[in-house]
């Protein structure tokens, strides 16, 4: 037989909780303890109502850019519940809920988003990567964490969170490949979101599904539905384990969808068809979730109100944080360039508010003032 | 004649390219029927189709790469990279292939392509968003690097550019795209790439810069008493060495002025060449007002770190007095 088959696959689509709150008891059993559905569920609200405040405060001029992340909250937040509070998480922008989740404090997003390098300073042992803006690249840095954590003989693995479009950058396949040829315990979450700004997912992957792009590389895969966060959870804690018994890495497509613009400068009318957002938000990760805990009885309009209440003075207490943090010094741009700061770079700050940048030591001000330009 | 800001001069330029010529295509990120997330390319999907409107996979690298290969095999690709930021993953083709093609093979393959790339900070926008790498690809010979400072010059440039037959790097001050309208002809006509214009004439010093900070450089000469000549670069490399000879052989006296970083930006290109050329002629130093050397703050600071017209306006203080 000179042709032969050498290799055939399937992959799979796992699902617990579909659209419609119908539960699969087999799959789902013991996926989500009853209490902690509930805090996950509150988690929810929490994050989908700092995604309405943030809009308006981008409209208000209160807050630069803003990425919403509504429609796709079970995601990360599925993933962080599911890893060990050691696992390193490596965002791209849209992972607010797992974040949080892992106690990253909600004004360090929202600092962010408002200009200010402090956003940034995250307390090491979160194990939260701050935020990657160039698309596609955080990947590589995931699979270089959890490489040095099997490298020190640890359990930690590392999970990096990305989106549909970032699967097209190159830095992606060779993190895959790296993974996956070197045994390197990292979980590549991509959440397909169906669009990377007003480009539509078949332009970046034209297979039938993202998953197969890690089978490529040899790694395990799957695709899950990403609006069900015990599904999400599942996937998540196979793919964990698998990481840290074999050091092997698995890509999960998290198949989810962006119910809102791509960030507060986009305007997604002018590319996608409002019919298909419609049908999406019937499909609302929330939505089922809420109508699973009512049908157990966990969950009644009392103490819905009693968690919005709650979620609003989060939020509430998080913004004021953010916004009644002091103006950076114009300095503070110089001061974390290097562990020490080069003699020029010295005379550069020393001399900021004059034109000739040490030219002239008659001229040192000192440059501890204010910034003059806060926008908000 | 009509009124446009420079985003609507370039939509123009590349509308009347394309209908001139159809081996002009457009490649990029959100380019198709979104028209770039600045609306560059606004309308242009609908009137020439998907074929040459074309929304890439997210890569960089790729498109610059491909485009490479279509503007060598015939065709006149303008590629947009939609922020400097990301020029990072497609310097490696730029560099190592756009810039080289023509001496490496003597000639035999050439590469003419325009990319475009929205530049500079200024307008509070997320981390990589605001740099200003034009030195980088000005000192890759091979490249040729323009940045036009008005709706006028966006258009001849950038016709000029997809004429010419090798890589130019466009670079599109963001913070001016749509900060002031300018009478723009409608019938074709070209800048040619390497002449620096004269914005203003003046006789005591010759201010030299590119890009947004031009707009800034005007308020400080509106608010000096001093006589000013203030050049717009428009073409980075090659430089138009020249015309900055003769102003500053006039004046004695020149500040060059840029947001990215002071050391090895442009300016210190320039200030050398000035010495080179105009040293007997000097009554001061030359000044730079610049970018500090720090990466580029996010935009609560960036008006501290971008060269501000306060900060231009004491440069021209000392140096005159100098
Ligand atoms: C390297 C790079 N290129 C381009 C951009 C501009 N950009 C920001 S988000 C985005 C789309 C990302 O799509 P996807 O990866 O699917 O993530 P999503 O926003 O849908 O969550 C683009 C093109 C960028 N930030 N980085
Ligand atoms: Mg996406």
């Amino acid at each position: 037989m000179p042709v032969k088959t050498v290799f055939e696959t399937k992959i799979s689509h796992v699902s617990i909780l579909d659209e419609n709150g119908k539960f699969d008891a087999k799959l789902g059993k013991g996926v989500i303890p009853d209490k902690d559905a509930v805090a996950l569920y509150e988690h929810m609200l929490t994050c989908r109502h700092l995604d309405e405040v943030a809009f308006k405060l981008q409209r208000s001029g209160r807050m630069g850019t803003y990425p919403e992340n509504r429609g796709q909250e079970a995601t990360s937040l599925g993933a962080a519940y599911a890893l060990d509070k050691k696992d390193w998480l490596v965002p791209c922008y849209r992972e607010n809920a797992g974040l949080f989740w892992r106690g990253l404090p909600i004004e360090m997003i929202l600092l962010h988003w408002m200009g200010d390098e402090r956003g940034n300073q995250i307390d090491n042992e979160l194990c939260v990567m701050p935020l990657a803006i160039p698309i596609g690249t955080q990947m590589l840095h995931a699979t270089g964490l959890a490489w040095a954590a099997k490298y020190r003989k640890e359990k930690q693995i590392a999970c990096t969170f990305f989106g549909d479009g970032a699967t097209s950058e190159g830095d992606f396949h060779e993190a895959a490949n790296f993974a996956a040829n070197l045994d390197i315990p990292v979980i590549f979450f991509c959440q397909n979101n169906g669009w990377a700004i007003s480009v539509p997912s078949k332009i970046q992957c034209s297979a039938p599904t993202v998953a197969q792009r890690g089978l490529a590389y040899g790694m395990d895969c799957v695709q899950v539905d990403g609006n069900d966060i015990f599904a999400v959870v599942k996937v998540t804690r196979d793919a964990a384990k698998l990481a840290r018994e074999k050091k092997r890495p698995t890509f999960i497509e998290a198949v989810t969808y962006r119910l809102g613009d791509h960030t507060t400068a986009d305007d997604a009318r002018r590319y996608r068809d409002e019919k298909e957002v419609e049908s999406w938000k019937k499909k609302d990760p929330m939505l089922r979730l809420e109508k699973y805990l009512r049908e157990k009885k966990l969950w009644d309009d009392k103490k819905h109100e009693a968690a919005m209440a709650k979620a609003k003075e989060t939020v509430i207490a998080a913004v004021k944080r953010a916004e009644e943090i002091a103006d950076p010094k114009n300095a503070d741009f110089f001061n974390s360039m290097y562990a020490e700061l080069p003699a020029d770079l010295k005379r550069q700050r020393d001399t900021m508010c004059t034109h000739s940048l040490g030219l002239d030591p008659s001229q040192l001000e000192g440059t501890e003032r204010q910034a003059v330009n806060s926008q908000h | 004649m009509a009124n446009l800001t420079l985003v609507q001069a370039i939509n123009l330029a590349l509308i009347q390219e394309m209908e001139a010529d159809d081996r002009v295509m457009l490649l990029g990120e959100d380019v198709g029927p979104n028209g770039g997330v600045f609306r560059v390319t606004d309308g242009l999907h609908a009137r020439f189709g998907g074929d040459r409107v074309v929304d890439t996979p997210l890569a960089e690298s790729g498109i610059i790469g491909t485009a490479i290969g279509l503007a060598m095999n015939g065709l006149r690709p303008i590629p947009e990279i939609q922020f400097e930021g990301f020029l990072g993953p497609a310097y490696d083709q730029l560099t190592t292939h756009a810039a080289r093609m023509r001496t490496r093979t003597r000639g035999a393959f050439t590469v003419p392509m325009v990319v475009r790339v929205p530049i500079g900070g200024g307008i509070h926008a997320p981390e990589l968003h605001s740099d200003s790498p034009e030195a980088i690809y000005a000192h890759h010979p091979g490249l040729k690097v323009v940045m036009p400072a008005s709706p006028y010059d966006a258009k001849g440039l950038l016709i000029s550019a997809i004429r010419d037959p090798d890589p130019v790097m466009y670079f599109e001050p963001k913070r001016i795209y749509r900060a002031f309208r300018e009478e723009v002809p409608e019938d074709e006509y070209t800048i040619p790439i390497g002449e620096a214009r004269v914005v203003s004439e003046g006789d005591e010093l010759t201010i030299v810069t590119w890009g947004a900070p031009v707009v800034q450089c005007m308020k400080a000469i509106e608010n000096s008493e001093k006589s000013i000549e203030l050049i717009d670069l428009r073409t980075i490399y090659p430089v138009d060495i020249d015309t900055i000879e003769e102003s500053v052989k006039k004046t004695g006296r020149c500040v060059i002025v840029h947001e990215a970083p002071k050391t090895c930006g442009f300016g210190a290109e320039i200030a050398t060449s000035i010495m080179e050329r105009c040293f007997l002629h000097l009554e001061a130093p030359v000044q730079r007002v610049t970018g500090f050397d720090t990466v580029m703050p996010y935009y609560k600071l960036e008006l501290e770190y971008l060269p501000e017209t306060e900060r231009i306006s004491r440069a021209i203080e000392e140096v005159v007095a100098y």
